[in-house]
């Protein structure tokens, strides 16, 4: 399995493995069947495992969301597929009100392993309603685990461990990643725990967080940077609940300067959320005020130039991070 | 199909297990008493919802269903979760937020939860449970268990969207669930006259592909045989039903509601047609010693809650500490 495959298709064959290892995963979703999935996220899956382990829904968020629940709380392993990741507001209710507190409100007598796939994200010109970065959405919502995979690896491997998980993850993908290419190791080490963030790139003048899409650039950005002799090191969290703050805190014993990249607006993000933590638990650390690049806060334009000003680029990340350090 | 005609009723007489319907009724309405009175003393916190009036509904529907068939239910739901089989002093202990209550204190009035028994849980949004319903419904179908999924839920829930939508998918994949609508006559405060165009809300059945059947909700019998007819579909492969179940909320939405909308007299036509009042005529008109049987059931029923009752009421409240438990598995 040593063969490149792109962000797209590895989901399929995430998919494929799990349903391979355990008879009770089965999908549903909005054409994830015949069709193969809006994005051919889960072509092939309705030919090998048939209609009713790959099923298609009408559209009908709240009750594919819903129904996974109910099945989840009766001895399946499914996982439901919401398509467009703004569509989590259709279903909003079963989301944070049902699958999150189903455990808790029963103090533990039932157990919800249920995967929602959703491909969030812009910079793919689908405009304010489906580009949305609605992983913030969940993160004031304790029950959830949200991760948000940024390279064909950690989205095989974070898919994996999510169908395993014995609590309901919610999976971003992030639609303009689709063509990113990546090798899947073999066995075991092929799952990616929740949980565990990742060090793309180590440096000692400065530390960026940065997920998906913010990530690739903010490893750009780190390029350029080096270029002028500015070492950054570059997390990937790679899960936002649980968050691993003690990987970012020991970056930031060496680096002593902090800048999150987001695409989202700023307010109620998972970026604010790590630089409030950051500061209020860890203040001795840091040499200069921590920084948050975020989008702007606007809803998602739709023309070309519009939105690519909006999201944060590669320019502005390594402009941030030169202020950072001459602080 | 069978219409209500043909139906068995209670009209026809008291079924053989009589007291044990009747047990159960009074277990629920004795309950729902002495939360009333609970409530009064300030044991019991937020909001509560009491079912008063509708024990039929949820006593037929259960007395209908086999080991592994599952329930979900309303913030009304004290009924379904004891028609279930749940423990008196748990629920008890639940709703008054103690360590030994169903979900240890951490649930509450709206959220009894008993899997044992078969009930998934009590649901505070309206019609949210619907969806989760059909899910069980799915597993069911899915592993071949055999087991049916009920949803109870009011008249006002017709009108969300979640309802349609459950409906519609269970439709779809013929999967075992029984709807069951509690039709009392209001959502909250409001005549389903004022909120909803159609009369027969069972007639929602039609767009779904399912049949839609209306049943007196205070006739424990006819209760039981729509059921029976409905969990039969299911278990036979053809699919879903939708129950529409005719009763009354004898108080008003919760506790802070004493039902002044309601227009004079409709409260007392309906307590002459309380449920439990007419499973006990229906007993007296088969004679024998039914006036002492009756009586035999009050008793017990009567002591099995104060006993339950002081028992809840010796537990103590959870550890506050355990409140970080069971967020995550």
């Amino acid at each position: 399995m040593s063969e490149k495959i792109n962000y797209r298709q590895v989901i399929a064959r995430a998919l494929a493995d799990a349903m391979d290892e355990d008879p009770t995963v089965l999908l549903l979703g909005e054409d994830v069947g015949a069709a193969g999935g809006a994005f051919k996220t889960t072509a092939g899956l309705f030919e090998r495992f048939g209609p009713t382990r790959v099923r298609d829904t009408p559209i009908s968020e709240q009750a594919i969301v819903g129904a996974a629940l109910g099945a989840a709380m009766t001895g399946l392993r499914p996982v439901a597929d919401i398509m467009f990741a703004d569509f989590a507001g259709v279903c909003f209710d079963q989301i944070v009100n049902q699958v999150a507190k189903q455990r808790y409100m029963s103090a533990g007598q039932v157990t919800v392993p249920l995967v929602i796939r959703m491909a969030n994200g812009a910079g793919a010109g689908f405009a304010a309603q489906h580009s949305q970065a609605t992983e913030n959405w969940f993160l004031n919502v304790p029950g959830l685990k949200v991760v948000v995979p940024g390279t064909v690896e950690d989205l095989y491997g974070l898919l994996r461990s999510a169908v395993r998980d014995d609590n309901p993850v919610i999976v971003c993908e992030h639609k303009n990643l689709f063509a990113l290419k990546g090798v899947v190791p073999t066995g075991d080490a092929a799952f990616v725990p929740i949980g565990k963030a990742s060090v793309v790139r180590r440096g000692k003048d400065l530390t960026i967080v940065a997920t998906q899409q913010m990530r690739h650039r903010a490893v750009e950005a780190a390029e350029m940077l080096a270029e002028e002799g500015i070492e950054a090191t570059v997390i990937d969290p790679r899960t936002l609940i649980p968050f691993d703050d003690a990987t970012v805190v020991a970056s930031l014993s060496e680096t002593s300067r902090l800048l999150v990249v987001q695409e989202s607006p700023p307010g109620g993000s998972w970026g604010a959320s790590l630089v409030s933590r950051m500061v209020t638990e860890h203040f001795e650390v840091f040499d200069a005020p921590p920084a948050l690049l975020s989008a702007d806060e606007t809803p998602v334009p739709y023309a070309a130039v519009q939105e690519a000003a909006w999201l944060p680029t590669a320019e502005r990340i390594a402009d941030q991070a030169r202020r950072l350090v001459a602080y | 199909m069978t219409t209500n005609q043909e139906r068995l009723t209670l009209q026809q007489g008291a079924p053989p297990d009589a007291e044990a319907l009747l047990a159960s009724m009074l277990r629920i309405r004795l309950f729902e008493d002495e939360i009333m009175g609970l409530f009064t003393k300030q044991l019991v916190r937020g909001s509560t919802h009491l079912c008063q009036g509708q024990e039929a509904v949820t006593v037929g529907v259960a007395s209908s269903l086999r080991d592994g068939d599952t329930v979900v239910c309303t913030y009304r739901g004290h009924g379904a979760v004891l028609a279930m089989g749940a423990e008196l002093d748990a629920s008890f202990g639940e709703i008054m937020g103690r360590s030994g209550g169903l979900c240890k204190g951490r649930g509450g009035s709206m959220h009894l939860t008993d899997v044992a028994r078969g009930v998934l849980g009590s649901n505070a949004i309206v019609g949210a449970h619907l969806p989760i319903a059909v899910g069980a419904a799915l597993s069911a179908q899915h592993l071949g268990t055999g087991a049916v999924s009920v949803a109870f839920f009011g008249d006002g829930a017709t009108n969300i969207g979640a309802f349609h939508e459950s409906l519609n998918m269970a439709g779809i994949w013929k999967l075992p669930v029984l709807f069951v609508i509690e039709n009392n006559q209001y959502g909250e405060y409001s005549p389903i006259a004022s909120t909803t165009p159609i009369a027969r809300l069972a007639d929602r059945a039609a767009s779904y592909g399912m049949p839609g059947v209306q049943v007196d909700g205070n006739d424990v019998v006819a209760v039981r045989e729509a059921a029976r007819e409905a969990v039969d579909r299911a278990t036979g492969g053809e699919g879903p039903t939708l129950l529409e179940a005719l009763t009354y909320r004898h108080g008003g939405h919760s506790r802070a509601d004493p039902g002044a909308y309601r227009p004079p007299g409709e409260l007392d036509s309906w307590l002459e047609r309380d449920p439990i009042t007419a499973l006990e005529r229906a007993m007296r008109a088969g004679g024998g010693a039914a006036e002492t049987r009756i009586e035999q059931v009050r008793e017990a029923v009567r002591t099995d809650v104060a006993q339950a009752l002081e028992r809840a009421l010796s537990w103590p409240e959870p550890d506050a500490e355990e409140r970080f438990e069971d967020v995550y598995a």
